[in-house]
């Protein structure tokens, strides 16, 4: 090759290589300046919140005078509300993934389930609310309860609850299924016995970060009609008579966390600003508390099992 | 007398049989049920939107809907054209994708091709916290810090703006469109990028003409999902954006969204069965429309450019 031809080369390879390097550098700024905007934002929320996050501000129930008010009445409306979303969308999500991974066949039904729950993961969570006040609050009578707001936000994560289950089942080797086959296990055995078991873990991981989706929840409750300005607690669900548990909270009008907090940022008077960032911080702090449960789970669970 | 023996058993062990295949049946049957629950989720979306638009749409003409500029329901003259909300709507999903797309495909370019696997392992999660945030959280950020932020550099921009909401909104969708682009460019062969750099191609390069090509498929079908999220998105811009329906195509301005319009009526105490109240379903059913076409598109998308390996 010639000498000027050879130089033309190498000139062009630098550039390239160039081009490169600066490409991943341009990579490298855009993960850094996105997750460095959130973090600034987030310290400044917490900043701006700090002095009102006191024992008093979990204690006292929402108040017309900003620094009177508190978040007693929307964390524990939260946590009931989520308790509620758990105990419908995990046994109706698991044996949605347990049908749909191991028993269902190659047919339209099977296709149409399928294509179903990948629309319904789309469908704007704001829709889910629109049903809610249609179907449950209106059509069936459940009012504007927490009983309500539980089941909009189990059908809301019931697709990730799916899909996640899905996914543990599969990785399952199928060699475990065998053996138990080869025993003269049934399918329900195999799955109820053995599958399920070994694929608790990642199901629950699964489960819990669909939950730490439903918290941050704000649209559909909103939609449903949630009160914004609750001075009560529900009703105790343990009681001192027999049976001793009662299901009235299921019936009572609730606020949760978001809904507070976006009540706060709607108000004019600027006091409501720092009530408002204290609720957020308090809001980011649960959803990552729950992330980092399930990152936790996860990591603890593939330690312990090796296929 | 053995034979006996071999033929009592077999006669025993037959009746658990029966049970415990009937047991399996409904098993399977209860199964089957949960799971169908799934279609029956979106018949009864479908039963409710469309059941309320129809009352809706007896006492306001389709065309007037379609074609109307002005959004007024609950005034005293009520004017019900959906077209200012809808402007809002694609407004403000635009200011946010013209942020999340570029942001998100380069991010994802970025950790499927150049990043080490220690730092994919930090930087993956750390992207997908953006997603992990409450969005009325981000309603606040976009209201109180980004817009005076702002206002520095646009000293006209009003307190509520699109602009800003839309931002915060591109924010919020980049790990939608970072997370599903990097799966799809991670499952490409390594045989296709070896050969493009046995030709003397660099990293970028072989990115940029021979993976992302043969990953256009899943690429695409990220973006659409981003789309949908920023189109359904509501707190942001409940909050950030102002409430008020205008027919505009500058995002400086106030505007509402399809989303924002619903928040903001349930918000009031509004009685059921009236025709304000009506209005929510119509407008619900023209957001599920918008989105169940983006689904359509995104699925021939998936499936025209689909490469098999």
């Amino acid at each position: 090759m010639s000498q000027p031809n050879l130089t033309k080369l190498r000139a062009n390879i630098n550039r390239r290589k160039l081009i490169n390097t600066m490409f991943a550098f341009v990579g490298l700024m855009v993960i850094a300046t996105a997750t460095i905007i959130l973090l600034t934002l987030t310290i400044k929320m917490a900043i701006q919140g700090a002095e009102k996050i006191t024992p008093e501000f979990f204690t006292s129930f929402p108040s017309r005078r900003a620094a009177r008010a508190g978040i007693l009445s929307a964390w524990v409306g939260t946590c009931l509300v989520m308790l509620v979303t758990a105990f419908a969308a995990i046994p109706l999500g698991v044996a949605s993934g347990i049908y749909l991974e191991e028993y269902a066949k190659k047919n339209w039904i099977a296709d149409l389930i399928e294509i179903n729950v990948t629309n319904l993961a789309g469908v704007p969570s704001i829709i889910y609310g629109l049903l809610a006040l249609g179907l449950f609050v209106y059509e069936l009578g459940l009012g504007q309860s927490i009983l309500t707001a539980g089941l909009t936000l189990a059908l809301l994560i019931l697709p990730v609850v799916i899909v996640t289950t899905r996914e543990s089942l599969k990785a399952i080797p199928s060699s475990l299924r065998e053996a138990a086959y080869a025993l003269g296990a049934s399918k329900w055995q195999t799955i109820w016995d053995h599958i399920l078991p070994y694929s608790f873990g990642s199901i629950l991981t699964g489960v819990i970060i669909g939950l730490s989706r439903a918290i941050g929840q704000t649209a559909p409750i909103i939609t449903i009609g949630a009160l914004t300005f609750i001075a009560f607690l529900p009703k105790s669900p343990f009681t001192e008579d027999f049976p001793f548990v009662s299901f009235e909270w299921l019936q009572a009008p609730f606020t949760v966390m978001p809904i507070q907090m976006f009540n706060w940022v709607s108000r004019p008077q600027a006091a409501f600003e720092i009530n408002a960032a204290a609720a957020g911080t308090v809001l980011i702090f649960m959803t990552l508390g729950i992330n980092a449960i399930a990152i936790f789970l996860r990591y603890q669970l593939r330690k312990g099992i090796k296929w | 007398m053995a034979q006996t023996t071999l033929k009592s058993r077999s006669k025993n062990t037959y009746k658990p049989r029966l049970g415990r295949q009937i047991r399996e049946k409904i098993i399977e049957f209860i199964l089957f049920l949960a799971a169908f629950s799934s279609v029956a989720t979106t018949v009864a979306i479908l039963h409710i939107l469309i059941k309320e638009s129809v009352l809706f749409f007896q006492q306001v003409p389709i065309v007037d809907f379609l074609t109307g500029t002005k959004w007024t329901p609950l005034f005293i003259n009520p004017e019900y054209g959906i077209l200012p909300l809808l402007s809002g709507t694609l407004l403000s999903a635009g200011v946010a994708l013209v942020v999340a797309i570029p942001a998100g495909t380069i991010a994802a370019i970025y950790l499927s091709e150049f990043a080490s696997s220690k730092l994919r392992e930090i930087a993956k999660p750390a992207l997908e916290l953006l997603a992990a945030i409450p969005t009325v959280v981000y309603g606040y950020f976009a209201l109180l810090y980004v817009t005076p932020f702002l206002q520095n550099f646009f000293p006209k921009l009003p307190g509520f703006n699109i602009l800003s909401a839309g931002l915060v909104m591109g924010l919020m969708v980049i790990p939608f469109i970072s997370s599903i682009s990097e799966d799809a460019m991670s499952a490409v062969p390594v045989g296709l990028r070896e050969g493009s750099y046995a030709m003397g191609a660099t990293k970028l390069q072989t990115a940029l003409k021979v993976v992302f090509p043969s990953a256009i498929s899943g690429i695409s079908s990220s973006y659409i999902l981003g789309t949908s999220r920023a189109v359904g998105e509501t707190m942001i811009v409940a909050i950030a954006a102002g409430l008020r329906p205008i027919l505009t195509w500058i995002p400086f301005e106030q505007g509402a969204t399809i989303t924002a319009y619903i928040a903001q009526v349930s918000l009031g105490d509004l009685p059921h069965g009236t025709l304000a109240y009506q209005t929510i379903f119509a407008a619900g059913l023209t957001l599920v429309l918008m989105t169940l076409f983006l689904n359509i598109i995104g699925h021939f998308l998936a499936k025209k450019y689909r490469e098999i390996y």
